[in-house]
C-alpha cells in the first residue's frame, strides 16, 4: 500500500518535471521559427478612421505577432502636433497639414488611407429617407433662412411629398471636427453667402441650431428631436439607421450617399492629386468636383483621411532600420489588403488610382537615405 | 498651474486682453474670441441648479438624520451615496434618453400652456437647453450636498436639541435651531456643490444644446458653459489662437472657482466672528 502511493507520487513528479522541461525548451509552441525581436510602432491622431485602424492593427498583429502597433485616437489636431513634435511614428489626420505647418515638418508625406463622406440626416415623423437636397437649400437651412419644412424651396425639390408646416431644428457638431470641416467646405463652395458669413473650419460660428458632441451625439440628438436636420459621417448614417437625404451634384443628379457614389467622387478628384511629397494643403475633393459637370454618379460631400509620415525616417528619435521597415510594410499592407476590411465597417475603400499614387509615395520613404520598399 | 494656463493662453490674452471677457463672438474661422456668453451661461445654470437642489438636499438630509428610523436611514443613505459615485457621463446619457424626452413631452408643454404669457416660458422647446441643464445639474448635486448636510446634522450636539425641546420648542423650532447651528456646514455644502456645478463639463455639454449666445430667448432655449466648450472644442482644435483662447477659458474657469471659494471663506469667517461674539457674551 505504502509502496504504491510512493510510486504514484514519483510518477506524477516525473510527469510534471518532464512537461515543464518540454515547455521551457519550446516556449509557446514556436518550435521552428527563430525568435523575433518585438517591434512596436506608435501612432496617434484622428478619431474618424480609428475603428478601421484598430481593425487593421489587430488583423496585422495576427499575421506578424512580433509587431505591436499602438494607435491613440486623440484627434486630428493632436495627431498633427504629435507629427510635428516627432513623438509618434505615424499620425492620422482628416485634414492635410497647412503650408505653415509644413515649414515645421519638412519632408512630410501624405498618404490617403480611407475616405469619408458627410451625409445630411433628418427626423421628420412619417417622412421616409431619400429627401432631395441641393447645396443651396442646405446652406439656407443652416443659415436659418429656410425655417420651415414646407418651404417652397424644399417642396420644389421633392414633388409629391407632403412636408409638414413645422419649424426646422438644426443640429450641428459642438466639438471641433473633420466632419464639420468637410460639411462647411461644401457649403462654402456652393453658397457665396455661407462663405462670407460663416466660412469653413473644424469649428465655426453657427448662425442657428443646437450643438451636439461627436457624430454619435448628433445622431442621438436628431433621433430624439422631431423635425430636426443634422449632418454625420456616412458610417454613422448607415449604423444608426437615421433617414438620410440625397444631394444634387454638379451633373444635376440627386445622388444617394453609398460606397459606390463616394468612390466615384474620389476617382474624379484623384486625377488632380499632388504627389505624396508635395503640399496637400489645397486638396479638397469637395472643391474639385463641386463644379465638375462631368462627375456623373459622384456624391459631392466627400473627403480623404490621411496618414502622415516623414519621408526620411531617421529624423524620428530612437528610429532604427528594423522599425522603419516594419512601419513601411504596415503602411503598404494598409493600402492593399487593409482596404478589404473597409466595406464591412462602412468605410469607403480607395480607388485604384489612389492606391497607385500611395504606392509611389510609400516607395519614397527612406532610412539614412536608403529606400526601404523596392 | 496658474502659470501654465497663463503661458498657454498668452496668445489670446495678448490679442484680446480684457476684451476676451466682455466679447460675445466666438468665431474660430475668423479668429475672434469672446467668452462673456460662456461666463454668463456657467453662472446662471449653476446658480439655478443650486436654487433647485438646495431645498431638496436640506429636506433629504433632515429626513435622514432626524425623522427616519436608524436602519431605514442607513439604507437610504447607502443609496444616496451610491448616486454620488455615478460618473457624470452616465448622468449625461440619462439626461439625453430619459430626462429630455420626459421634459419635452410632459413638463415643458404643461408649463408653456399655463405660463406661456411670461417671456421666460415662451419660445420653441427643444428638450435640451438652459433649464434642462440646471435640472440635471441639480440632480447630480443632490446626493453630494445631502450627504454632507446629513453628516453636519448628526454632529449637532444632542444637548442643544434637548435644551430646545425642554424649553417647549416644537419640532419645527428644534430644526430651525439645528439649521442655524449648522449653517456654516450648510454654506460649505452649497459652495462645494457650486464648485462642482461650475466645473461640470461632460453632462452639461450633452444636454445644454451648445449654442453660443449672450442670453437664451427663454428658459427652454439652448446655451453654453465654459467647461462644456472646453470639453467640446479642445480635442480637435488645430489653430494656435483657437487653442490659446480655449486655455484662456480654462484660466477664467479657475479664477471663477477661486472667487467662489474666497467668497465662501469670507462668509465662513464672518459667521465665525458672530458666533465668537455670542460665545463671549
Amino acid at each position: 500500500m505504502k509502496g504504491r502511493s510512493i510510486a504514484i507520487i514519483a510518477i506524477i513528479i516525473i510527469a510534471v518535471i518532464s512537461i515543464a522541461t518540454w515547455y521551457s525548451l519550446n516556449p509557446a509552441g514556436t518550435t521552428q521559427e527563430t525568435p523575433q525581436k518585438e517591434i512596436s510602432l506608435n501612432g496617434a491622431g484622428a478619431t474618424f478612421p480609428f475603428p478601421l485602424i484598430d481593425k487593421w492593427i489587430s488583423e496585422y498583429n495576427k499575421i506578424y505577432p512580433n509587431i505591436k502597433i499602438n494607435y491613440q485616437p486623440i484627434g486630428s489636431g493632436g495627431g498633427q502636433r504629435a507629427h510635428i513634435e516627432k513623438t509618434v511614428h505615424f499620425a492620422a489626420s482628416d485634414a492635410p497639414l497647412s503650408d505653415e505647418q509644413l515649414k515645421n515638418a519638412t519632408n512630410t508625406l501624405h498618404i490617403p488611407i480611407t475616405i469619408g463622406a458627410v451625409v445630411p440626416v433628418y427626423n421628420i415623423p412619417n417622412i421616409p429617407k431619400g429627401l432631395n437636397f441641393t447645396g443651396e437649400v442646405l446652406a439656407k437651412i443652416f443659415l436659418g433662412e429656410i425655417k420651415k419644412w414646407n418651404d417652397p424651396a424644399i417642396l420644389a425639390l421633392n414633388p409629391g411629398i407632403s412636408l409638414p408646416d413645422a419649424d426646422i431644428t438644426v443640429v450641428h457638431r459642438a466639438d471641433s471636427s473633420g466632419t464639420t470641416y468637410v460639411w462647411t467646405n461644401y457649403l462654402s463652395a456652393i453658397s457665396r453667402e455661407w462663405k462670407e458669413r460663416v466660412g469653413m473650419g473644424v469649428a465655426v460660428n453657427w448662425p442657428v441650431g443646437l450643438g451636439a458632441k461627436g457624430n454619435d451625439g448628433v445622431a442621438a440628438l436628431v433621433q430624439q428631436t422631431p423635425y430636426s436636420i443634422g449632418y454625420v459621417e456616412f458610417t454613422y448614417a448607415m449604423k444608426t439607421g437615421l433617414c438620410y437625404g440625397k444631394v444634387k451634384n454638379a451633373a444635376g443628379e440627386f445622388i444617394e450617399p453609398s460606397i459606390d457614389s463616394i468612390m466615384k467622387a474620389v476617382e474624379y478628384a484623384a486625377i488632380t492629386l499632388p504627389k505624396g511629397y508635395e503640399s496637400w494643403s489645397k486638396v479638397s475633393i469637395v472643391n474639385s468636383i463641386v463644379n465638375n459637370t462631368q462627375a456623373k454618379g459622384a456624391y459631392p460631400i466627400t473627403s480623404f483621411s490621411y496618414i502622415i509620415v516623414y519621408r526620411e525616417l531617421n529624423v524620428l528619435p530612437g528610429m532604427d532600420r528594423v522599425t522603419a521597415k516594419a512601419l513601411v510594410d504596415f503602411l503598404w499592407w494598409c493600402i492593399h489588403e487593409g482596404q478589404n476590411y473597409s466595406a464591412g465597417l462602412y468605410y469607403v475603400p480607395l480607388p485604384s488610382n489612389v492606391v497607385k499614387l500611395n504606392e509611389e509615395t510609400i516607395k519614397m520613404i527612406t532610412f539614412n537615405g536608403q529606400i526601404i520598399k523596392t | 498651474m496658474f502659470y501654465e494656463l497663463y503661458l498657454g493662453s498668452w496668445l489670446s490674452i495678448n490679442k484680446f486682453g480684457l476684451g476676451f471677457i466682455i466679447g460675445s463672438v466666438w468665431d474660430p474661422v475668423k479668429g475672434i474670441f469672446g467668452a462673456l456668453p460662456l461666463i454668463l451661461g456657467t453662472l446662471f445654470t449653476s446658480a439655478i441648479a443650486i436654487l433647485i437642489s438646495f431645498p431638496i438636499s436640506l429636506g433629504i438630509a433632515l429626513a435622514l438624520s432626524e425623522y427616519m428610523p436608524k436602519q431605514l436611514s442607513n439604507l437610504f443613505f447607502f443609496f444616496v451615496e451610491l448616486l454620488a459615485a455615478i460618473p457624470s457621463v452616465i448622468y449625461g446619457l440619462w439626461g439625453i434618453y430619459v430626462l429630455i424626452p420626459f421634459l419635452r413631452e410632459v413638463i415643458y408643454p404643461f408649463i408653456q400652456s399655463n405660463f406661456g404669457f411670461i417671456p421666460l416660458f415662451s419660445g420653441p422647446i427643444y428638450g435640451g437647453g438652459f433649464l434642462t441643464t440646471s435640472i440635471l445639474l441639480a440632480i447630480m448635486l443632490i446626493p453630494i450636498m445631502s450627504t454632507i448636510m446629513r453628516e453636519i446634522f448628526i454632529l449637532v450636539p444632542s444637548a442643544l436639541k434637548e435644551a430646545a425641546i425642554s424649553l417647549g420648542a416644537t419640532k419645527w423650532e428644534v430644526i430651525s435651531v439645528m439649521i442655524s447651528y449648522a449653517r456654516l456646514g450648510i454654506i460649505g455644502a452649497i459652495m462645494l456643490g457650486l464648485g462642482r456645478a461650475i466645473g461640470e463639463a461632460m453632462a452639461v455639454s450633452m444636454v445644454i444644446g451648445n449654442k453660443f449666445q449672450l442670453f437664451p430667448s427663454s428658459l427652454f432655449d439652448a446655451w453654453y458653459t465654459m467647461a462644456a466648450i472646453l470639453a467640446n472644442e479642445f480635442i480637435e482644435a488645430i489653430n494656435p489662437l483657437h487653442i490659446s483662447a480655449l486655455i484662456n477659458v480654462g484660466l477664467l474657469l479657475l479664477v471663477i472657482n477661486l472667487i467662489v471659494s474666497i467668497i465662501a471663506k469670507i462668509i465662513v469667517r464672518y459667521h465665525l466672528r458672530i458666533i465668537g461674539g455670542i460665545m463671549r457674551e
